[in-house]
């Protein structure tokens, strides 16, 4: 590939993005089942594309702008509250057939934070993909047994006469966790308010940014 | 759909390691908590995972459980509670 003479310098450059480390086992038997089920004629090669597209087109945005709108408008909270998947598309939010969505509201006195500790059930439809951490065996295990240290660790600190709830979603239900608006705030247009919800706020191991952060 | 428990109840988790999937985590069998609300019928994930249809629906429960009933070091705040969904044939009544 290189008709071009180069130094170890540009060598280590290279190894540094060079696929070195192979796929694992699991990696492998994944695209053995892809490369079945296309030449089976089951999924076409496009199909496939096209899922992981739109699984990567789904970003925590959608969640914030579901959070910026219960902030502003108490009827709306009250309506997520209820039944979050029907409250998500009067903001041009669709949680798609298969989910089932619960809206957890953060307040002064009760602190939410989500885990699956089976194995990783998370909001995808609304917030994308879930951070590595969250998949992690450490958190899976520890959140359930040692929530405040876990959410210590997380830079989040909790008065003890704030109840702390762990959800771990264990079947079918999904949990979307709506964060405390912060302080000084008020003049803030939904727009600007969907930008200090974060992914984090939303799991519930951070609380949502202030103007200031 | 006729549910066996209602939102209040104390209920007891049941301990159990049927073959194939199940979705009770062991560190909740065995132990009390309260049923906080009825989230509705679902396909039972036991049989569903091996190609079955996963009917009759199976009732599921959000169960909320004492933190410091839950774990014996559990220290940090009288407050705090575990929140479950279990399916109703994982519940068992309490007096």
């Amino acid at each position: 590939m290189h008709d071009h003479e180069h130094d170890h310098r540009q060598d280590n450059a290279h190894a540094s993005i060079a696929d070195t480390h192979g796929d694992s086992h699991y990696e492998k038997r994944a695209t053995a089942i892809i490369a079945l089920l296309i030449e089976k004629g089951l999924v076409t090669a496009d199909e496939v594309r096209r899922a992981i597209e739109q699984m990567d087109e789904r970003t925590p945005a959608l969640g914030a702008k579901v959070v910026a709108r219960a902030w502003v408008d108490p009827a709306f909270k009250a309506r997520l509250l209820t039944d979050a998947k029907s409250a998500c598309t009067e903001v041009g939010v669709d949680a798609g057939t298969l989910a089932h969505i619960v809206a957890l509201e953060n307040t002064d006195t009760v602190h939410n934070v989500v885990v699956c500790t089976l194995c990783s059930c998370y909001p995808r439809s609304i917030l994308g993909l879930p951070p590595d951490w969250y998949k992690s065996l450490s958190y899976r295990s520890r959140v359930v047994k040692a929530p405040r240290d876990v959410l210590h660790e997380f830079g989040l600190d909790l008065p003890l006469d704030v109840e702390v709830r762990v959800y771990d979603s264990t079947a079918d239900m999904r949990y979307l966790v709506i964060p405390a608006r912060p302080p000084g705030t008020k003049n803030l247009s939904e727009t600007e308010l969907a930008t200090l919800v974060t992914r984090d706020s939303m799991i519930g191991v951070a609380k949502a940014r202030t103007p200031e952060q | 759909m006729s549910a066996k428990f209602k939102p209040g109840d104390n209920v007891r988790i049941r301990v159990g390691s049927p073959p194939g999937h199940f979705r009770t985590p062991s560190y909740v069998q065995g132990k009390v908590g309260r049923v906080e609300a009825i989230h509705g019928e679902f396909r039972n994930p036991e049989t569903l995972a091996y190609g079955k249809d996963g009917l009759p629906k199976q009732i599921l429960y959000l169960v909320s459980l004492d933190q410091t009933q839950l774990w014996k070091s559990y220290t940090a705040s009288l407050r705090d509670r575990l929140f479950i969904d279990i399916y109703e044939h994982w519940l068992e009544p309490i007096e």
